[in-house]
């Protein structure tokens, strides 16, 4: 997995709620067999029918922030909408609240997921809106949110001043996503732990095949 | 203090605990199907792993295989589509090289994952399953711990039976007293996803109590916990009862003999104690139940049918106000009007929600004698091919075609649309499935989800409609 120490890069606002993954990548997308190539079918549908669609807007070129409303990433488990924001180019996505599945898919696949609370959200939105080429800075090591509102955002007696918004994440995924650590090699040091408990399983428990 | 059934089947799965990490979970059954697997073996394939306990898996072909072929197969020829046909082939190699079961196209047991396990008796209570697939909740229904999981989690139980999980906390929905006629377990669940919304269970491992449910047969518990991902629960569970061991006994899979005994009496222990706790509660009066549908584009934006498109001007919430108007736009309706006065072009029975033979049953004695509206297309598609055959063993099947309907193969079909079953750009369907989102049956569809009796009575006037409007 890609380590993820700190990311600075622009943001685009995403001003929906409830986005599920059929949005973030409709089914016939995902019959690809590979684990890359899946940017074009990221928001198909949004980026065809809708002109005006904040991906289809060159302000937001190049951005690497996703800024999004609650409940982002509902429905289906599907890991390919983390792999489609991936190969867009996106390496953090923002939210109120994640659904359970995509936020166990995005930090296995080292997209960072960071939720903050909706005032925060609806700031960055602002603020983004205000200036699309707004650096924004995702501290993991600090677990932080940080950026610099933009001048017109704030009243001219005002002196800069840095925005800065804590984030919760447990420690042991912290600790994978800075280390780009591998799920699996991590458990298989367990290996032993698993044969044991294997002796102990019910002798009815159903095996298919044998 | 007693612990709650959901704890004692994590408890039960433990294989190692430490402070500051996740537990690690032993996986009972993994189930496998073509969409979400090929990236995980070929992770298998990079890293020279094997497969830790192919018995404890198994695949089917469910998601891209079409409905309309006729038997015998040969190969995986019948899907037109070769993107889709490569996915196929890619998990009929990958099962052959790991040593994996697959039922394939064709096979007589044949189906959507969901309803496979359960038929095969691989589906027992206290047991944890998962699968590349957030209806994996189905199987709560027999008392088990079952979760949808994403692809990299695949390849992590391929390679190690195991998955490291925070413990969820538990929740409790629960209904006491009887379901008023008519009222379906689908119309319960979407009652309890609109009360509670998209996101309400999130975090949560849900268990379904009271009379409601313990009346409910076994393919009633699967549609109630079925769509518990659809309120963001990470599982959805109903306690073991002699429903539960009715079904399961003499089932394929089941155990037989001196282990029968044994496991009914384990099983019977899994029940949530007097003094447990739950982290949360939420109840629902059993009376106020009627036939819901959906009006919007997630599963929490439902109704009973008797109510009118709602207006967004009187939703409290400004994100749920914007969201409803999104909806009313995608689904091209008006506030106020009438949900029992809107019209479908298709009417759609099947998938892992409701596509098991009591809902065939209950879809035919509806229709039967009756006819489809002109211009309605009615799709019936079996769970599995072991509902189909049953089918045609009842004659329902005879029923669905003298009523206009047609009667097709195993498959997930039209619920998402990856195989030819689709809805054209503005169609509309009243479908038994689970997600009403934009898209979800194809590019442009509208989608109201609705119970098999809804839907049956939807195809003969053309209009959403419950059994009592005929």
């Amino acid at each position: 997995m890609q380590k993820f120490t700190e990311h600075t890069g622009t943001a685009v606002p995403l001003r929906r709620s409830n986005v599920d993954t059929d949005q973030i990548i409709p089914a016939v997308f995902l019959k690809r067999v590979s684990r890359t190539g899946f940017e074009d079918g990221l928001f198909s549908a949004w980026r065809a029918n809708e002109p005006d669609f904040v991906l289809n807007r060159p302000a937001y070129r190049g951005a690497s922030i996703l800024v999004a409303g609650a409940d982002f990433g509902t429905g289906s488990s599907r890991e390919h909408a983390v792999w489609a924001l991936n190969d867009y180019g996106f390496r953090v996505v923002i939210s109120p609240r994640f659904a359970d599945i995509f936020r166990g898919n995005s930090l296995k696949s080292g997209l960072l997921s960071v939720e903050l609370g909706d005032k925060v959200v609806q700031q960055l939105w602002d603020d983004i809106e205000a200036e699309p080429a707004l650096p924004i800075t995702v501290d993991l090591v600090q677990r932080q949110v940080r950026w610099i509102p933009p001048a017109s955002m704030r009243p001219a007696e005002e002196p800069e001043r840095s925005q800065v918004h804590d984030f919760v994440l447990d420690d042991y995924a912290r600790w994978r996503l800075l280390e780009g650590l591998d799920d699996i090699d991590l458990t298989l040091r367990h290996a032993d732990d698993i044969t044991a408990f294997e002796a102990t399983r019910n002798p009815w428990s159903p095996m298919v095949g044998i | 203090m007693g612990r709650t059934l959901a704890e004692k089947v994590w408890d039960a799965h433990v294989v190692r605990s430490a402070a500051g990490e996740p537990d690690l979970l032993y996986i009972d059954m993994h189930l496998v199907h073509e969409v979400t697997s090929p990236q995980a073996f070929d992770g298998l394939r990079q890293t020279g792993r094997p497969v830790r306990r192919p018995e404890l898996t198994v695949a089917t072909e469910d998601h891209n295989v079409p409905t309309d072929y006729t038997l015998p197969l040969l190969g995986a020829s019948s899907i037109t589509d070769p993107v889709s046909r490569i996915q196929v082939e890619t998990l009929r190699k990958n099962c052959a090289d790991f040593g994996v079961t697959l039922y394939p196209m064709g096979d007589a047991e044949q189906g959507i994952v969901h309803v496979i396990g359960p038929q095969l008796g691989i589906t027992q209570p206290g047991m944890t399953i998962v699968c590349g697939d957030s209806h994996t909740s189905t199987h709560g229904a027999f008392g088990a711990l079952a979760f949808g999981i994403g692809t990299s989690q695949v390849e992590h139980v391929l390679a190690t039976q195991t998955l490291p999980m925070d413990r969820p906390k538990t929740m409790a929905v629960t209904i006491d007293g009887d379901l008023p006629d008519g009222v379906t377990p689908k119309d319960v669940i979407l009652a309890v996803i609109a009360k509670a919304g998209t996101g309400g269970g999130q975090g949560y491992m849900v268990e379904y109590r009271g009379r409601a449910f313990e009346q409910m047969s076994m393919e009633g518990r699967m549609t109630v916990c079925n769509m518990s991902i659809e309120w963001g629960a990470r599982a959805g569970m109903i306690a073991p009862d002699q429903v539960t061991f009715d079904y399961l006994r003499g089932r394929d899979h089941a155990p037989s003999g001196a282990d029968w005994d044994a496991a009914v009496q384990y099983w019977t222990g899994l029940r949530t104690e007097p003094d447990a706790r739950f982290d949360a509660e939420l109840e629902l009066d059993a009376v106020s139940l009627s036939p819901f549908v959906t009006w919007g584009t997630n599963p929490g934006q439902g109704a009973p049918l008797s109510a009118s498109v709602p207006d967004p001007a009187e939703f409290v919430e400004p994100a749920d106000r914007v969201a409803a108007e999104k909806a009313l736009a995608y689904m091209a309706l008006e506030p106020g009007t009438r949900l029992r006065d809107i019209t479908v072009d298709t009417v759609f029975v099947g998938s892992c929600t409701n596509g098991r033979i009591e809902d065939l049953r209950a879809a035919a004695a509806i229709i039967k004698g009756r006819q489809v509206a002109p211009g309605v297309r009615m799709l019936v598609v079996p769970g599995s091919m072991r509902v189909r055959e049953q089918a045609e063993q009842e004659g329902l099947h005879e029923v669905f075609t003298a009523a206009g309907a047609q009667w097709r193969q195993a498959g997930c079909s039209m619920c998402l649309g990856m195989n030819p079953d689709q809805l054209a750009p503005g169609e509309r369907s009243a479908s038994t499935s689970n997600r009403n989102f934009e898209g979800r049956q194809g590019k442009g569809g509208r989608t109201h989800l609705v119970s098999p009796l809804v839907a049956a009575a939807t195809a003969v006037t053309g209009r959403l409609s419950s059994p009592a409007d005929l």
